[in-house]
């Protein structure tokens, strides 16, 4: 509650006394000003320049920083001179907790001794990346007491990054951000901070409640982001369709991505209205002709048809037409998991695993808390050290993956079945009936339509 | 409780609140909550505006304005201010480090864009724009980086800066950078990444020091790397006809110094998409290698970066993407058309590098 009294607090005049013997350096220091005269040329042009940022903090002579990021700039001025980077890792982190803070530690400190710790804290931000000015002037405060001033929003990882600051100061800070309800997010073998699109808050595309999902999964797990014991990072990520703006297919472990069921819904007053407004033609090359799966048709009197069986729900339709076009109302999501980067076997996209799962009512979201625990679950106790799961899914294939978490093969899993006969296939009669059973049919498939 | 726990024992250490993800409702534009999952469609009523209708008949405007993402605290609270004065007091950020201001009032978005243009922030990255390059830390602050992300995207986003503030592309264009092999900065119609060319250089002094050595020998993605004593001491050695120069023991082993002024250099790859729309989500594939790594402005990168950018610009139908509008027109021509050179280079070595082949008797001439 002190720490909560003191960010309350900030404008009387007694604070600035305490303000002293905090942060990363004395407030009005001495120093002469590095040189920057490559870092310099960053500054002319018409996007806002991070140099000029770096250099109003440098010039900040009452700020505890003023002369840390002259430090700062004078190394990455000699970087940019010999282009090379002089950061490495080490061990940091706050009381109770064993990742959330990148320790960075300089290899010319000698030369730039008052940055030579720079740590960065990763901070979970809202789901969606929501603020209002007054946190986000708190977290500037905060960061203004014990660290560099400097803030990225955000990482690719999804965090809010607080650059800079000694290892002292990364306890310090993080006590204030936590009191104001902020958390650290994963690091290193760990559950990682995940993202969220905008969705719900603000987007009619939005098929489930991202925030929700994402909370839910992210909070059931926040052991496992604080204290890395995974084999290798663990990321979840929540898009509400499939336009992905947080890029959850590649680049998560598991991805959450919203879909319909049942039939898009068209308005056709508004189609007639932007066939009107663009022509045929246009219509013809741009909506019909881009449907991947050549399920959009134009009729002669200017209406759409669509053949829902064969849609894929990729969005185009929709995205080009988006007052006359709108996904189903039987909503839920899909769940692909595997997506990565280069290391170690190469790029993977994520893999289609739940096609179609409702996420409504509590029991759903039930559900998918207890899939995503099993997830991890599984990855702890099968993947080798530095694998992430969809290198395990490729080391064992994905029958084995299923069957570990008791998921029936579906067609959607797949572009087309193995072309590849080096497999046994004893027991595929067996299969076969299960399969049937699933879709409620009786026997062999054939039954059913016989009953009819 | 943990906080009762450090006002009445300040030495002993704070135990934390395990809050997690913060509830984004508490941060939320007041329209936004109202009408949570209830929205209609929308409008892009200029480059850099959006327009969301609920069912309910409310509407909330969003701002959207360029950053230079790592951002000092005058430069936001400058943010804060435009969003206090002018705006409603709420605004978002956008996974590309744009920021959006929103606001319930239609006659405050003129101000909010004189406001944010004043002080030098470009309204736009909507619709059919060249967004923010989506980037990551460099030399700032990474520990592996062989080049500063920061100065390349400030470059390039001086050069893109109209089309950033226009919607004047085929689709939207999504630019990513990565100071490493590792690719922080992930997929992108255009990828601007760094390569390195030649195998680390080794300190064998601290090598046994420094690094785990069988995670290092287990780290490397062609098993070039064996123990070995060197000097009398032991350390790695790398095969160095087998390394494919990524980088990958950099990291759990520093002194495998993988970086080199001259030997770091910038590869630009084409046609990723995260988006499922109408094709399925696609990695880059390279265009070109061996770039200088060439601070503070990386011309030569820029210049690249141009000519394919406009190239796609001219040929491409509105809605393909960069890697559609190449497959349509085939990789022939979109070496002629960007005037690159395809090298053998080009051809995938990598596990199902046939698949990437073209096994069919389709041919462009």
């Amino acid at each position: 509650m002190q720490i909560a009294t003191r960010v309350g607090a900030t404008k009387g005049k007694d604070v600035m006394t305490e303000v002293k013997k905090e942060g990363v350096g004395t407030p009005g220091a001495k120093f002469d000003k590095r040189p920057t005269p490559k870092l310099d040329e960053l500054e002319g042009g018409p996007w806002p320049s991070f140099v000029t940022g770096l250099k109003r903090l440098r010039d900040s002579e009452d700020k505890p920083y003023a002369e840390y990021m002259n430090d700062l700039l004078g190394q990455l001025e000699h970087s940019y001179e010999n282009r090379l980077g002089y950061w490495k890792g080490g061990t940091v982190s706050v009381f109770g907790y064993g990742g959330g803070i990148i320790p960075r530690f300089s290899e010319v400190g000698d030369k730039f001794p008052k940055s030579k710790e720079f740590h960065t804290l990763r901070v979970m931000p809202p789901a969606g990346y929501h603020y209002d000015t007054k946190t986000l002037r708190q977290m500037c405060d905060i960061w203004e007491r014990h660290g560099s001033g400097l803030i990225a929003f955000h990482g690719q990882s999804g965090d809010i990054m607080f650059q800079g600051t000694t290892t002292d100061g990364c306890q310090k800070a993080f006590d204030e951000l936590n009191e104001i309800g902020f958390d650290l997010g994963g690091a290193g073998p760990a559950l990682r901070t995940s993202m969220s699109c905008v969705g719900h808050a603000r987007c009619e595309m939005s098929m489930y409640d991202e925030p929700r999902a994402h909370r839910t999964i992210l909070n059931d797990n926040v052991s496992e982001i604080h204290r890395p014991a995974l084999p290798y990072k663990f990321k979840f990520k929540f898009s509400g369709c499939a336009n992905d703006c947080v890029n959850a297919i590649h680049r998560a472990d598991f991805a959450v991505i919203g879909t319909w069921r049942d039939d898009i819904k068209i308005n056709q007053d508004e189609v007639r209205a932007y066939v009107e407004q663009q022509g045929r033609k246009y219509v013809i090359d741009h909506v019909v002709a881009m449907c991947p799966t050549r399920a959009v048709s134009l009729n002669d009197d200017n209406t759409l048809e669509i053949d829902n069986k064969s849609c894929v729900r990729c969005m185009h339709c929709i995205n080009v037409m988006h007052k006359a076009l709108a996904p189903g109302d039987d909503r839920g999501i899909s769940v692909l998991i595997g997506g990565k980067r280069a290391l170690k076997i190469g790029d993977l996209m994520g893999t289609m695993i739940v096609p179609f799962m409702k996420l409504e009512t509590d029991e759903d979201y039930d559900k998918l808390r207890e899939f995503a625990r099993n997830c991890i679950d599984f990855f702890a106790e099968n993947a080798l050290e530095h694998e992430r799961i969809g290198e395990t899914l490729d080391r064992i294939g994905l029958p084995a993956f299923l069957s570990a978490l008791g998921i029936d093969p579906d067609p959607n899993m797949v572009k087309h079945p193995r072309t590849s006969c080096y497999v046994r296939t004893d027991d595929f009669t067996d299969e076969a009936e299960k399969y049937f059973a699933r879709k409620g049919l009786k026997k062999d498939g054939s039954a059913a339509e016989a009953a009819e | 409780m943990s906080q009762g726990a450090a006002t009445q024992a300040p030495p002993k250490k704070r135990t934390p609140i395990e809050s997690g993800v913060p509830d984004p409702k508490k941060f939320m534009h007041p329209v936004m909550v109202k009408n949570y999952g209830q929205w209609a469609y929308h409008e892009r009523p200029r480059p850099g505006v959006l327009r969301h209708v609920a069912k309910s008949g409310d509407e909330i405007y969003t701002v959207r304005a360029g950053t230079q993402r790592q951002m000092d605290v005058y430069t936001i609270r400058r943010l804060c201010d435009i969003a206090d004065n002018v705006g409603d007091g709420f605004v978002r950020f956008t996974t590309r480090s744009n920021i959006e201001y929103l606001t319930s009032s239609f006659e405050k978005v003129p101000a909010l864009i004189k406001a944010l243009n004043d002080a030098g922030f470009p309204v736009g990255g909507t619709g059919n724009s060249v967004s923010m390059i989506s980037h990551t830390q460099g030399w700032l602050h990474c520990d592996i980086p062989g080049t500063d992300a920061s100065g390349v995207v400030k470059s390039l986003m001086d050069m893109l800066h109209k089309e950033f503030i226009t919607e004047d592309m085929p689709n939207r264009v999504r630019i990513t950078t990565s100071c490493c092999q590792i690719n922080c900065g992930g997929q992108g119609d255009i990828a601007i990444n760094v390569q390195y060319t030649k195998p680390p250089k080794i300190n064998h002094d601290i090598v046994a020091n420094v690094c785990e050595r069988p995670a290092v020998v287990a780290r490397c993605p062609v098993a070039a790397i064996r123990p070995a004593m060197v000097n009398g001491k032991p350390s790695l050695e790398v095969d160095e006809k087998k390394c494919v120069c990524c980088g990958a023991c950099y990291p759990p082993c520093p002194p495998m110094q993988i970086n080199g002024a001259d030997s770091t250099k910038i590869a630009i790859w084409v046609g990723g998409k995260h988006s499922n729309a109408r094709s399925r989500p696609t990695f880059h594939k390279l265009a070109v290698a061996n770039l200088p790594n060439n601070p503070p402005r990386w011309p030569e990168v820029e210049e690249i970066v141009r000519k394919i950018l406009y190239a796609y610009k001219a040929g491409a139908k509105d809605w393909e993407r960069m890697g559609e509008w190449i497959e349509r027109i085939g990789w022939p021509r979109f070496f002629d058309e960007t005037g690159l050179a395809f090298t053998k280079h080009h051809l995938d070595t990598w596990t199902g590098a046939r698949h990437t082949m073209n096994m069919s008797a389709h041919v462009r001439f």
